[in-house]
């Protein structure tokens, strides 16, 4: 199942995020890599060195346009400007599918910048898929949704977070980015077990994937994109691809980024279980 | 409580600022106590109370929105000095959450808002109104729009004095008081050092910082903020220069803005001036800085 009308019937392998300190590197050197994804925000402008670059990037790789302030989830309707900027880039960059969290950071026009937690209750469930359908609607693209990691749970949940994530996507007939890095920060957070809600996602219905790192404290975990991928994601990486079959899968290195090759090599890992997973197949 | 409801109780709290130890404030923003405000909608767990959980979202939001603001005014920042940039930057906040989707847009009104807060910049508020009006400016020439540029042969065809010109989006003409482009071009190269640098060494650094803002005298300069190859420069300009170049951005036709900037100088015959203006204009033409399809305007 390596496409679906989630992401567009592509089948992508293994990507990385387009972040700025490795630029210089990608344009002159020219590494072998599957596809990039690229932060949608980064790009909404009207011109520039961004743009210029992205372009460049364009002629030799695949892009997959990635948003961090769509808010799906947030009470208001879509913004109309960032609707028709982000529309233009799609335009641009083709973007087989276009992914957002499933959470909330704006009320009132206010943003706080921040991927918040939603309350997991049915009333937010049907406002986010509507809006996954309005945003999906007007930029004629396959969208997917992403669980974000959080730090808060609410008194008015009525349903565990991946019961919720199956809610939305039902509804708005939308696809899933599955971030198990974030599965697992959550599931520590919050005391339950990674792989249930692995095993609970709808498999047909998974676009993409993502893995990072993240960052321990004595109380919690933070979501911090600065590490590599630790062994119980890669296991929940493992199951994730075993159900929902060679999925396109990126990973995320957002802080203390480092070299172009060591962010490459940690991405590429993935390999290995993809290989396995092939092989036990064939046998 | 439904989901409009609960979104606006989180937010209130979440950007509700931090203590001067960066805790959440212990008073919510109705007036009650933040731990019995938190707890009506977040849970505990064995680990964390309501507070505390909340208190990670209040964090990230702050340490998030003041390193933006601090990315983009550099600057001013060492103007200011890192305790009262924190201040400004937060009173500024308060006032003025970002109410766009992108924190590109976070100091869009900061200089409005200093103009109105005088008490923020202190003694330096000129020198620092000058450097918010540059790095801006560095803000906008930097993805600001670009159209095809008019290419010299156009521009030769059209009956001069009556060409209307306009000027690529991305430039921006600043008349500024202090010499604030000298000092952010060295700003910028010490903050590209200490990215290196060990702790001793930013320290040292940051020393020499401050004298440069400290030795900084007023100098009128005038400035036009522009893009080369994608990056952006800043280039001086003489004061008839400017003056006929914001004519020509404010809709005048090339004669009208050579009469509004240049008028009648004494002591420069016509031919000196047609000179200078001829040399002026080659440059704008070379950097690409108008902008082809320029209308004609209508003859006087």
């Amino acid at each position: 199942m390596p496409a679906n009308p989630f992401n567009g019937f592509t089948d992508y392998g293994i990507g990385i995020g387009l972040r700025s300190p490795h630029f210089h590197h990608i344009l002159t050197r020219k590494p072998v890599v599957d596809w990039f994804e690229i932060i949608s925000e980064n790009f909404m402008i009207d011109g520039g060195r961004p743009l210029r670059i992205l372009d460049q990037i364009m002629e030799q790789y695949r892009v997959v346009q990635h948003g961090v302030s769509m808010y799906f989830g947030s009470a208001e309707k879509p913004n109309r400007e960032h609707l028709r900027r982000l529309k233009e880039l799609v335009k641009r960059t083709k973007t087989p599918w276009l992914s957002d969290h499933l959470c909330w950071g704006s009320v009132d026009g206010r943003y706080t910048h921040d991927l918040l937690p939603m309350p997991y209750t049915f009333e937010a469930a049907r406002k986010t898929a509507q809006k996954v359908r309005e945003v999906r609607d007007f930029l004629e693209v396959p969208i997917a949704v992403e669980n974000v990691s959080s730090y808060a749970e609410f008194h008015v949940s009525e349903m565990t977070e991946w019961e919720f994530l199956n809610e939305v996507v039902e509804r708005a007939d939308c696809g899933i980015l599955l971030d198990v890095n974030n599965i697992y920060v959550s599931s520590r957070n919050h005391s339950f077990d990674p792989m249930t809600y692995v095993e609970s996602v709808p498999a047909e219905r998974v676009a993409q994937i993502h893995i990072a790192g993240h960052s321990k404290y004595e109380k919690y975990i933070l979501d911090t994109h600065d590490h590599p991928v630790i062994d119980p994601v890669w296991k929940l990486y493992a199951r994730a691809i075993e159900r929902a079959g060679h999925t396109a899968t990126l990973l995320e290195w957002d802080d203390s980024i480092p070299s172009f090759k060591e962010v490459h090599d940690e991405a590429l890992k993935a390999n290995r279980f993809l290989e396995k997973r092939v092989l036990a197949r064939a046998v | 409580m439904n989901l409009l409801t609960l979104q606006r109780t989180m937010a209130r709290a979440v950007m509700q600022p931090l203590t001067r130890s960066e805790n959440m404030s212990t008073v919510a923003p109705n007036g009650e106590r933040m731990k019995k405000y938190a707890a009506r909608f977040i849970k505990p767990n064995d680990r964390l109370t309501s507070f505390e959980r909340l208190e990670i979202y209040n964090r990230q939001y702050w340490w998030r929105v003041l390193e933006g603001l601090a990315a983009d005014f550099p600057g001013l920042q060492a103007i200011l000095g890192n305790r009262r940039f924190e201040d400004l930057s937060r009173a500024y906040l308060i006032e003025h959450p970002s109410h766009s989707f992108t924190m590109r847009n976070l100091g869009s009104d900061l200089k409005s808002w200093i103009e109105k807060n005088p008490k923020w910049a202190g003694s330096r508020q000129n020198m620092a109104l000058d450097m918010i009006r540059l790095e801006w400016a560095d803000i906008e020439a930097f993805d600001g729009a670009q159209e095809e540029p008019l290419k010299l042969q156009d521009s030769a065809q059209s009956d001069g004095a009556n060409l209307r010109l306009r000027l690529q989006p991305y430039v921006r003409l600043l008349d500024l008081r202090y010499p604030v482009d000298k000092l952010l071009l060295k700003v910028k190269d010490l903050n590209e050092d200490s990215e290196v640098s060990s702790n001793t060494f930013r320290e040292r650094r940051k020393h020499k910082q401050v004298l440069a803002v400290a030795k900084l005298k007023p100098a009128r300069i005038f400035l036009a903020v522009h893009r080369v190859d994608n990056s952006v420069y800043f280039r001086r300009l003489d004061a008839n220069e400017y003056g006929l170049l914001l004519a020509i951005q404010t809709g005048k036709t090339l004669g009208q803005a050579v009469t509004h900037a240049l008028g009648k100088k004494a002591g420069v015959s016509e031919l000196d001036l047609a000179q200078q203006v001829s040399g002026w204009f080659q440059n704008w033409m070379s950097f690409g800085w108008f902008c082809a399809g320029a209308r004609k305007g209508r003859a006087r």
